[in-house]
């Protein structure tokens, strides 16, 4: 890399932190408001505890949160399960019958727009005859987000060098032995950090968990969501500051885990 | 090589398990939103009547091709509101996308010359939104646009305006939901390809004499297409059919296909009618989709 390179310019920084203050600040606001004491959301009345206090005796919106967080979490193991298991497929399984077929099925759904696989899944419920509600639900996220971690896996595992491989086996391993003992080690950091992003993604979906899901048992985003079309209420602002908390001590999880993924190797990640 | 080769067994039992999943709930399912899309509608539980029925054996099968309905799709290209509500979310999508990579690219170009310390930590910055409950983003911004909002505010202060503007409910607010919502998607390919990118090239041209804005545009740019391309299809086949945000952002005027959807869905309960729809705009999709597979192939199994 030469002095010219990495010169940075005035334009440059200018650009960056631009580009970085438009995705920051309207989360700072909104986390700022869900502190206000006023009930209208513009006027600033002191800082107050009142919107949380508000939610924890909101026993419908708290129902919807437990939902959410135990749709999250089966969901995204299945899903790391499933994804990883795929991801060795796609990346150690050379050529097989139907691989074309199958990476397609699983890279597609990264940019299916959900109004689609929402809706084709509830035709699949109905057409099972299955009762709709908390498995429905699961099942639908678990598809869409083992993709994800499809992609993460998948990636850590071609960057790896492959001679580790090959030199357990030539100690005398066999291939799942070596595979064990040698890259599953080295694949944990991506498979960790898979499991977080779908579980953010799962604690997120509004539209798959509303074709999905049957009456009486709504999940968080699905309430946020009517809530929010009707307007701004600071209880709202109280709870995305809940969620935006979760999900942080999630991103430093995932960073940490993804520190010794790139400390062990070069992490290419692509998301 | 043999080594690779003995993998490759275990491996692909691997992929079973992930494969049958998928057919199941990714693949099957569309063969009844497509059937469901020939059905008629009905007042009854589920709200359509099926064409026709597996479980009875081959002969109803091919009696029944003779009597599929076209009905839903003759009705999707007779209705003023489908094709509009169709060319609307063309529309939205390609200047969502421009607007996107005007603003993506400089992004990603600065941090792409960024000290290489720096770069992790930048990369960072851009991830962390979209970890970030998406939801919640078009929220805080419905509380920055609405009218009592903080912009209005700070334009009033500025007298820059006299009095308060409408945005929400307006394609205005609708362009910076999307453009917000989508932007790590569009920076982040871009900066893969920008930072992996040799910089004595660069170099060379200006040793040849080229301005830095033409070598920019004889080099950097030309070699930047596949991130360009990668960022311009995550963007836009996610945005053709995008609901959250025109529903909540934009003005009840004109919809794009996603709310056109959502509302034969769940407000007219006419299901073949929705399918009939979604099987249209998967149509609309298919070649980016196709384009978007065959980059995410060349990306993956080129080592990453």
């Amino acid at each position: 890399m030469g002095r010219r390179v990495n010169q940075m310019s005035r334009f440059n920084i200018t650009a960056l932190a631009l580009g970085l203050a438009f995705l920051y600040l309207p989360i700072v606001i909104l986390i700022l408001y869900s502190f206000n004491a006023s009930r209208l959301v513009t006027v600033w009345g002191g800082w107050s505890l009142r919107w949380y206090h508000e939610f924890f005796n909101d026993r419908a919106m708290l129902d919807a949160a437990w939902m959410s967080l135990r749709v999250a979490a089966v969901s995204a193991t299945v899903a790391t399960l499933l994804g990883t298991l795929a991801a060795i497929g796609l990346a150690r399984g050379e050529r097989f019958k139907g691989r074309s077929l199958f990476s397609s099925m699983l890279y597609a759904p990264l940019v299916m727009p959900e109004v689609i696989s929402g809706l084709s899944l509830l035709l699949l419920f109905v057409a099972l005859n299955a009762e709709r509600g908390f498995w429905t639900v699961t099942i639908a996220h678990t598809t869409l987000t083992m993709c994800f971690v499809t992609v993460v896996v998948q990636s850590r595992l071609a960057s790896l060098d492959r001679s580790l491989e090959e030199a357990a086996m030539d100690l005398g391993c066999d291939p799942v032995k070596a595979f064990l003992s040698v890259t599953l080690p080295l694949i944990v950091p991506a498979i960790v950090a898979g499991w977080m992003l779908a579980f953010t993604l799962s604690l997120d979906d509004v539209v798959i968990a509303s074709f999905t899901t049957g009456p009486g048992s709504a999940t968080l985003p699905i309430r946020i969501y009517s809530e929010v079309r009707l307007g701004v209420k600071p209880e709202i602002n109280a709870i995305c500051t809940m969620v935006i908390a979760l999900i942080a001590v999630v991103i430093v999880i995932a960073s940490f885990a993804s520190k010794l993924s790139s400390s062990q190797g070069k992490s290419a990640a692509p998301l | 090589m043999s080594a690779r080769r003995i993998f490759a067994g275990p491996a692909r039992l691997a992929a079973i398990a992930p494969y049958a999943w998928m057919v199941l709930f990714f693949l099957v399912p569309f063969g009844f939103v497509l059937k469901i899309s020939l059905s008629q509608t009905a007042i009854a539980q589920p709200p359509y009547v099926p064409v026709f029925d597996v479980t009875e054996g081959w002969a109803s099968i091919k009696a029944a091709f003779g009597q599929l309905s076209l009905d839903n799709f003759r009705l999707l290209v007779s209705d003023d509101l489908y094709i509009s509500s169709y060319l609307r979310s063309v529309l939205v999508a390609v200047i969502s996308t421009a607007i996107l990579l005007l603003i993506g690219y400089p992004v990603a170009y600065g941090m792409a010359r960024l000290p290489k310390r720096w770069q992790p930590i930048a990369m960072m910055l851009v991830i962390v939104p979209f970890w970030t409950s998406f939801l919640i983003r078009i929220y805080a911004w419905i509380n920055i646009l609405q009218h009592d909002g903080l912009l209005n505010k700070v334009l009033l202060a500025l007298h820059i305006v006299s009095k308060p503007v409408v945005w929400l409910s307006t394609d205005t607010a609708m362009y910076i939901g999307i453009v917000y919502s989508y932007l790590p998607f569009m920076i982040l390919p871009l900066y893969a390809t920008l930072a992996k990118m040799d910089g004595s090239l660069l170099e060379a041209a200006g040793d040849l004499g080229a301005s830095p804005a033409r070598a920019f545009w004889l080099v950097t740019f030309p070699l930047s297409l596949p991130g360009v391309a990668a960022g311009v299809l995550l963007c836009f086949i996610p945005i053709v059919g995008e609901f959250v945000i025109p529903d909540l952002l934009a003005g009840s005027g004109s919809m794009m296909i996603g709310q056109t959807l959502w509302l034969e869905f769940f407000t007219n309960k006419d299901w073949p009618v929705a399918s009939a729809a979604a099987v249209a705009l998967l149509l609309l999709l298919i070649p980016p989709l196709l384009l978007y597979d065959r980059l995410q192939r060349r990306t993956l199994a080129g080592g990453g």
